[in-house]
């Protein structure tokens, strides 16, 4: 049965976010139509009932896992029947009176979507069997109420009201996450099953007060407690059925669930009794306080529930027998008169087109339908018989005498306050119902709304269960009898009556309503002495000063990214090299020149020969006035280095360098007439700082790489390449084998990293082309071209491009064995046709392709892809090379494989890579 | 050896760093260049420069005596190509950059307004 409860969440969820489009065809009685689900999870909830007795409890796992360790689980005892039934019930009364109530707005679909939603998070949050599902429910009630508070999003006021409530329970939820990950740490679990007799484990931690403190701030937040409290009246900014839901059965309910949840294993110590009870009884008094300083019926609302709330902390804070079924009750009791008085207050709003209570006057008759409920509601949060919220306050009164913290001060705290709720209570009636007097009159009354049964019956009906449960208390006495048992590990007997006969606490409960009617009496007195002090709280009004909290952030911030990115290329890149060489050097300190001067090897005369070449070339490019030469000097270096891998016997690589040196200097000459010319932009100043910087990077990179040397992590594992090339791969050139079949993944990385470089010019160039209006006239080529065309150099070059291609193909198939392989033979292959580019130019190129080169390059990429999928289809893993053996009568033995195809795979792309580089920056230059 | 090639190294960095803190982008440009050079240059040099052997094995798969680290070799090849695509790329952004500001001060970039 607990499964068909789980998997209604989903279903729920699903068919709430149809509602967009549903209401669209069926318009506000696919609110109606969607409150069958949550009517029937309350059934499903009350059938728990029996099957539970007093101390059992359900738990079902779903296969899925939120995070390793930690399943989407849920369960149901007493506690989350209680919650679900109320949640389910009123989440039922709220939709058919959201359906109504939003009858004909624009936009009903998003709002039945998300309120359906807020249910179902909600629901998921008291039925959560493990922390972590816990926390990511509560952080969905969160989010949700974000976007039901901001509903109004064309208001200013409800995105600020909205935006508030997020930032502020989102630290909550911040907070809760470490809270748990902490008890998870300890208890080693973070399911609640088996956290509940892991109490002593967390209790005792020294990371306790840690774990108590967060746990408090998620509380607080959520429960709108003192000083947290200011987010809720900001809410009431949301339409008021989000309101009746959100005070009476979800959301800041959720932290006295919380508390409730936890109690076990991690409550009844010193600070929990101490703290919540604190922040509770403030809360509790400043909230009555407040809310009779109001004239705005949802306000006023807004400040009883931070009052009940704060009620509710401080006595789960008490955390006796007593003070939890008191907790239980008392939110039951809340929930029922609270969910109906806003409903009621809707109707109101709707009717008269007001919410002030000094404008409202004689509405016994007009109001009809929900009048005996509004009276009926007012009885039971004024705390009088024969209502369960007499039933209630008597509980916490009682609770308050046994506990031993300052019994004293909570009575007298928790008296004003409930003299306050009768005065308050007493208040609203009479304005609403015989007060014949207003400061202004309301609009005329519109009549149709209360007689909407959408619109009275979620007064009706709540106020008939307030009623009913106040004549027979002993129906929820099971509940409350498992859920003791769960949350206090004792069975307990609730037994629940209306009449105790004369004892403390009804006369406690007579004070409070004498004090109630006398605080009535002398109401304006009261009302001018709370606005006096409103003025100076005002003064520092907290929604006001969270807010200037946020711009000062943000005003920060700002100014900091300011500073940071600042825009200047060069300060980036010199922050870099001078964090990067002060890193360096804290590593590398102390220095030890001695050992990085001492030479393993000989010193060979003709490389230093080299060395020094290069270095001259290097400083000639420089300090050259000219790009040309700067660029040709650059190309000794680059023809050097080349030199370099020869002489350390890396003949393909020396091969790759010297072609592609060449290719670069090909680039670089073709643009470079387009490029502007060398200038001296800094000043005398900041060029010497820069030297000096420059300076610095050369020292340490010298000192790397001669510290290099003695770096030994790991063997290097080239011995096995080295000892496996011609016994495994069939190659003799190691670092072709390495290319296409040892460490084939990275190679096809790498030539996938040549593709998007070769898109990246090709979209460069189409961006800007974009920016010109229409295509420019075609440029007539450089003049030495014309003649060069006309020279047998023509026929010449078309030769070359063939007998390269030849020569490509050639080093392709004998890289394995020998120097070439896929690299090099692309860029020969290339380097053909750009040659044949130079002269012809761009468009007789690519005719000449005929192939795209984009086509070329996806041709090549899916040849190597198809070279590592091809194993998997063996049974073997990507890339593993698969061998066809042959013994041909001439050649003697060949040895085919998919490193071939590999290869093949890789020339391809590098040869698709480097014609539509040159062909795209060719059609840019116009040398077409 | 070593301590003439690490020499030359740092020399090829200080330059190519100087040239990549000028505001004229084609200084930046060759910076780009010189850097990529002188970086496989490192990591070639970390396969070590006593042996100079070439990167083969003989027809019963015995290295030669004293051969080179075949696989930061390897690791090189690739990174030249690279280098190859990444030079085409950054000179045309560049390119691209001039065509679009009219400046070649790159201090300009600043400035996300077009001519």
């Amino acid at each position: 049965m607990i499964r068909t409860l789980v998997y209604l969440l989903p279903a729920l969820a699903l068919l709430g976010m149809l509602a967009p489009p549903m209401t669209r065809r069926l318009g506000h009685i696919y609110g109606v139509i969607l409150s069958a689900i949550p009517l029937l999870m309350m059934v499903l909830f009350l059938s728990f009932n029996t099957t539970l007795g007093d101390t059992q409890s359900v738990v079902y796992a779903t296969p899925w896992q939120l995070v390793p360790g930690a399943p989407l689980s849920f369960r149901i005892d007493g506690l989350s029947l209680i919650f679900g039934v109320m949640v389910s019930g009123i989440g039922f009364l709220v939709l058919n009176y959201a359906a109504g109530y939003m009858k004909g707005h624009a936009h009903i679909g998003r709002f039945l979507m998300l309120m359906t939603l807020f249910m179902v998070s909600m629901l998921g949050l008291v039925l959560s069997e493990n922390l972590i599902t816990l926390f990511f429910f509560w952080e969905l009630t969160s989010v949700i109420s974000f976007l039901l508070i901001g509903f109004d999003n064309h208001l200013e006021k409800a995105r600020k009201a909205a935006l508030q409530a997020l930032l502020i329970t989102a630290a909550g939820g911040l907070s809760l996450l470490f809270a748990f990950l902490l008890m998870g740490n300890i208890a080693g679990t973070y399911t609640i099953s088996e956290l509940l007799d892991k109490g002593p484990l967390i209790t005792h931690h020294h990371h306790y007060p840690l774990i108590f403190i967060l746990l408090a701030i998620a509380v607080f937040t959520k429960s709108a407690q003192f000083p947290f409290h200011f987010w809720l009246p900001g809410a009431m900014n949301a339409p008021t059925p989000v309101s009746a839901y959100l005070h009476s059965a979800t959301m800041v309910n959720a932290g006295v669930f919380l508390m409730l949840r936890v109690m076990p294993f991690a409550g009844d110590t010193m600070l929990w009794k101490t703290v919540f009870p604190i922040v509770g009884s403030v809360t509790m008094f400043v909230g009555a306080f407040l809310s009779f300083g109001e004239r705005d019926l949802k306000r006023i609302l807004a400040f009883t529930t931070i009052s009940a709330l704060g009620t509710m902390v401080l006595m789960a804070g008490l955390g006796t027998n007593a003070a939890t079924k008191a907790t239980l009750v008392f939110f039951v009791v809340h929930g029922l008169y609270k969910g109906a008085l806003f409903m009621i207050t809707g109707i109101i709003d709707k009717s008269t087109g007001t919410r002030d209570l000094m404008q409202l006057r004689q509405l016994w008759k007009p109001l009809r339908s929900v009048s005996g409920a509004t009276f009926i509601t007012l009885f039971s949060m004024a705390g009088l018989p024969p209502m369960l919220g007499f039933i209630g306050k008597e509980l916490i009164y009682g609770a308050k005498l046994q506990s031993g913290f300052f019994p004293e001060v909570m009575l007298m705290l928790g008296i004003g306050t409930n003299a306050l709720m009768v005065a308050i209570s007493i208040l609203i009636a009479y304005r609403l119902f015989w007060s014949r007097k207003a400061e202004v009159a309301p609009p005329p009354f519109k009549d149709k709304y209360p007689r909407l049964m959408l619109l009275w019956m979620g007064p009706v009906v709540l106020s008939a269960v307030s009623l009913l449960l106040g004549l027979t208390p002993n129906r929820i006495a099971r509940y409350l009898n498992n859920a003791i048992y769960h949350i206090r590990a004792i069975e307990y007997d609730a037994h629940l009556t209306l009449w105790h006969g004369f004892n403390a606490e009804l006369l406690l409960s007579i004070a409070t309503v004498t004090l109630g009617v006398v605080i009535f009496i002398y109401r304006e007195t009261v009302t001018r002495f709370i606005t006096r002090i409103n003025g100076v709280i005002n003064r520092y009004y907290l929604p006001d000063l969270f807010d200037k909290l946020i711009k000062g952030y943000v005003k920060v911030a700002a100014r900091q990214t300011n500073r940071i990115q600042h825009g200047y290329h060069r300060y980036y890149l010199m922050t870099f090299f001078l964090i990067a060489t002060g890193a360096m050097a804290v590593v590398l300190f102390p220095f030890e020149f001695e050992t990085w001067m001492t030479s393993a090897s000989p010193v060979k005369t003709h490389i230093v020969i080299l060395l020094a070449v290069m270095s001259l070339g290097m400083i000639y490019a420089m300090v050259s006035p000219s790009r040309l030469s700067a660029i040709l000097a650059l190309g000794i270096v680059g023809y050097g280095i080349g030199l370099l891998y020869l002489f350390f016997g890396a003949v393909d690589l020396a091969i790759t360098q010297f072609l592609v040196e060449t290719l670069i200097m090909v680039l670089f000459i073709l643009v470079i007439d387009y490029l502007p010319a060398f200038a001296s932009l800094s000043v005398r100043r900041s060029r010497r700082r820069d030297a000096i910087i420059a300076t610095v990077v050369g020292v340490f990179v010298t000192i790397v790489v001669l510290e290099a040397r003695f770096v030994n992590v790991v063997p290097p594992i080239s011995q096995f390449f080295i000892d496996h090339s011609l016994l495994k791969a069939f190659g003799h050139n190691i670092v072709n084998v390495i290319l296409v079949d040892f460490r084939a993944m990275d190679t096809l990385g790498e030539i996938t990293v040549l593709a998007l470089a070769a898109s990246g010019v090709v979209a460069l160039v189409n961006v800007g082309q974009k920016c010109q209006s229409g295509q420019s006239p075609m440029r007539i080529p450089p003049a030495d071209t014309q003649s060069l065309r006309t020279l047998i150099i023509a026929g010449v070059v078309t030769w070359i491009r063939r007998v390269l291609i030849v020569v490509a193909v050639w080093l392709l198939l004998r890289g394995h064995n020998a120097p070439g392989g896929g690299f090099i033979g692309g860029i020969i292959a290339a380097s053909g046709y750009v040659f044949y580019a130079i002269i012809f130019g761009s468009e007789p190129t690519r005719k000449k392709l005929r192939i795209p080169p984009f086509i070329i390059i996806g041709i090549g990429l899916g040849l190597s892809m198809l070279a590592g999928v091809l194993p998997m289809f063996m049974g073997e893993a990507m890339l593993t090379a698969q061998w066809l053996h042959l013994t041909l009568p001439m050649a003697g033995e060949l040895h085919l494989g998919t490193p071939l195809l590999f290869d093949t795979g890789v020339m391809l792309v590098v040869f698709g890579m480097i014609n539509a580089i040159v062909l795209t920056i060719m059609n840019v230059l116009k040398w077409n | 050896m070593e301590l003439s090639i690490a020499i030359f190294i740092g020399i090829l960095y200080a330059c190519g760093v100087f040239l990549l803190l000028r505001r004229s982008i084609v200084k930046v440009i060759l910076g780009v260049f010189v850097l990529s050079n002188a970086t496989n240059l490192i990591i070639f040099l970390a396969g070590g420069v006593e042996r100079g052997g070439i990167g083969f094995v003989n027809e019963n798969g015995e290295p030669a005596a004293a051969m080179s680290d075949p696989l930061p070799q390897a690791l090189v090849l690739t990174a030249i190509v690279i280098g190859l695509g990444i030079a085409a790329y950054i000179l045309v952004l560049k390119y691209q950059y001039f065509k679009v500001t009219g400046t070649h001060d790159l201090d300009q970039l600043k400035n996300t307004e077009q001519k």
